[in-house]
């Protein structure tokens, strides 16, 4: 496979300049998440109204994959619902994972898209769990309630 | 019994690597490979993989039972390996050398029987930021179950062994010294004879893990005067699943049993138990039999490349890849200084180790990426994460050019221009 299929440009772009970066200071949920394998972290904080997502910000350091997909996360989740972020995951981890894929709603199809440059990874075994830290960081925040939940991929 | 093929004499200083590829299958498997991650384990050679599998055929049974020949025949092979591995690391006595599962299990050992019963709460052990996990967390559970204390030796400028400060925090509350001969990350060789001298001299005892020594350096622990050296097979070119422990014998003596079990008794009774003289009250067990075998095969093997010709082969080809790395844009050496063997750990301006590595592999080139099991060593170099490439027998220049050429290609794909 061709490493411009991995290292697409908007990858680059986020890797380079990721989206939402930064504290959240009236999060309402956030996690830490790590994978002791290679030293990565992040830090995923999320505002939410009700069931809706209204911010959703990152902090961390890891490589492009890692930063790209956190960046991408925090964008596509904003303004959904838990259910709706919920069906995104699924859908993204099958992506990558190179699993059978599972539809998303018609509503959710574009965001499923814009997460579509990330799919390279499933030609990378190693390079899975990097895709899918912020995700499941993601999740420990919400399924931890306000409180702040570590979550390791390895 | 196994004999090794010949080697080819080596001319004057010259090192024949050609010669060596050819006796490392790994390398006709997978043409084109550019194995950079010696240190994580090293390949094997024809020797060693030949040698298990004709064990296996021609003498195997199980050890130290026996009364029949082909028992008899299998002990000799496995305390045969012993009296190798005494020659190679020139301990005086082949009961100095305990055979484990690896460095891990050593220090362990070491911590578990040693340690437990001769320090008490209020001890110091002496430890450096070189350190691998390996050789804290035995040293840390220890620390919360007596009460001891953990005393850091800092980097110096070079980021090598801070000498001035290993021997100021030296005080005689130290009672135990746990140092790496070679630091794992930036190939830092410290000074151990002088630092086991330092330590004697404060009354402490000194242990060395020598993971990455053994493979690279001659070891002679009576010219060390060191008290524990650990090492691991699988990193020295023999198999996975043993490693050694030598310790003087006055010390192994001294030490009670840590696991028990078969073949570590000599009689045993429901009320009561008599243990084995050392090593044999450390090997709980049936042994890796097969695995002591391909250890000293694989000793066999360096013995006759020659051990300061693999130094001085190791030593010319981190220079040349240092010396390669530092004048490259946007690329940096960790660590400074000569005194650097086997390793060369670096990063890349804008490429994060984990990229350059799965990159790197397209052109396969073989290196590690991460913290390399030394976080306290990373957050004191404040890195997260570093590019590795570590060297064997088996490398040369053309393998570092390779990498030179790879680290190129990724500076091209991630400082390409973007859409956004």
């Amino acid at each position: 496979m061709d490493l411009r299929e991995l290292y697409q440009d908007i990858i680059l772009d986020h890797g380079r300049h990721p989206r939402n970066f930064g504290a959240l200071s009236d999060a309402s949920h956030f996690a830490h998440g790590h994978n002791p394998l290679c030293g990565d972290k992040v830090t995923i904080f999320v505002k939410l109204d009700g069931d809706r997502i209204v911010e959703a910000r990152f902090e961390g350091h890891g490589c492009a994959i890692s930063t790209a997909s956190a960046s991408l996360m925090t964008e596509v989740v904003k303004n959904k619902t838990l259910a709706e972020a919920d069906a995104l995951f699924q859908n993204f981890h099958t992506k990558v994972t190179g699993g059978e894929q599972i539809a998303l709603p018609a509503a959710l199809e574009d965001d499923g898209d814009r997460l579509e440059p990330l799919a390279g990874v499933k030609s990378y075994p190693a390079r899975v769990k990097c895709a899918t830290l912020a995700w499941h960081t993601f999740e420990a925040a919400m399924h931890a309630g306000s409180i702040a939940a570590a979550v390791k991929t390895e | 019994m196994t004999m090794l093929a010949p080697l080819r004499p080596v001319a004057g200083n010259s090192f024949d690597v050609a010669w060596i590829r050819r006796e490392f299958p790994v390398f006709e498997r997978n043409p084109g490979l550019v194995f950079l991650d010696t240190a994580a384990s090293a390949q094997k050679p024809r020797s060693v993989i030949d040698g298990i599998a004709e064990f296996y055929r021609s003498d195997y049974a199980n050890v130290h039972r026996g009364v029949y020949g082909l028992s008899a025949r299998s002990t000799a092979r496995f305390e045969g390996a012993r009296e190798t591995v005494r020659r190679f690391l020139n301990a005086a006595d082949v009961s100095e050398i305990v055979f484990v599962r690896g460095a891990t299990e050593g220090l362990n050992l070491v911590a578990q029987s040693w340690g437990a019963t001769f320090l008490k709460p209020g001890d110091q052990v002496l430890l450096s930021a070189l350190e691998h996990h390996s050789n804290i967390v035995p040293w840390q559970q220890l620390r919360d179950r007596l009460g001891l204390e953990l005393v850091i030796v800092p980097l110096d400028s070079s980021g090598g062994l801070d000498v001035a400060a290993f021997e100021r925090l030296l005080t005689p509350r130290t009672r135990l010294v746990a140092i790496t001969h070679i630091a794992n990350v930036t190939g830092h060789v410290v000074p151990a004879a002088a630092l086991v001298r330092l330590a004697h001299a404060r009354g402490a005892k000194i242990l060395l893990d020598g993971c990455q020594a053994v493979p690279r350096l001659p070891v002679d622990v009576q010219a060390l005067d060191c008290d524990f050296y650990v090492l691991s097979g699988h990193k020295c070119y023999g198999p996975t699943g043993i490693g050694v422990l030598y310790a003087k014998r006055a010390i192994l003596d001294a030490m009670p049993p840590w696991q028990s079990g078969g073949d570590m008794i000599t009689t045993v009774t429901f009320e009561r138990t008599t243990y084995q003289e050392p090593p044999q009250r450390f090997e709980a067990g049936t042994p890796d039999i097969s695995g002591a075998i391909g250890l000293a095969l694989a000793l066999d093997f360096m013995d006759q490349v020659g051990r300061t010709t693999i130094r001085d082969h190791e030593q010319a080809l981190t220079r040349y890849a240092r010396d390669r790395l530092a004048t490259m844009p946007g690329v940096s050496v960790v660590g400074a200084g000569s005194e650097c063997l086997g390793v060369v750990s670096f990063t890349v301006d804008g490429v994060h180790p984990h990229d350059l590595a799965t990159i790197f592999d397209q052109s396969n080139v073989a290196i590690r990426a991460g913290h390399h099991c030394a976080q306290p060593l990373m957050d004191t170099l404040g890195l997260a994460a570093t590019a590795r490439a570590s060297f064997g027998i088996y490398s040369d220049e053309s393998d570092v050019d390779a990498l030179v050429t790879a680290i190129r290609a990724a500076q091209r794909l991630f400082d390409r221009p973007v859409q956004g």
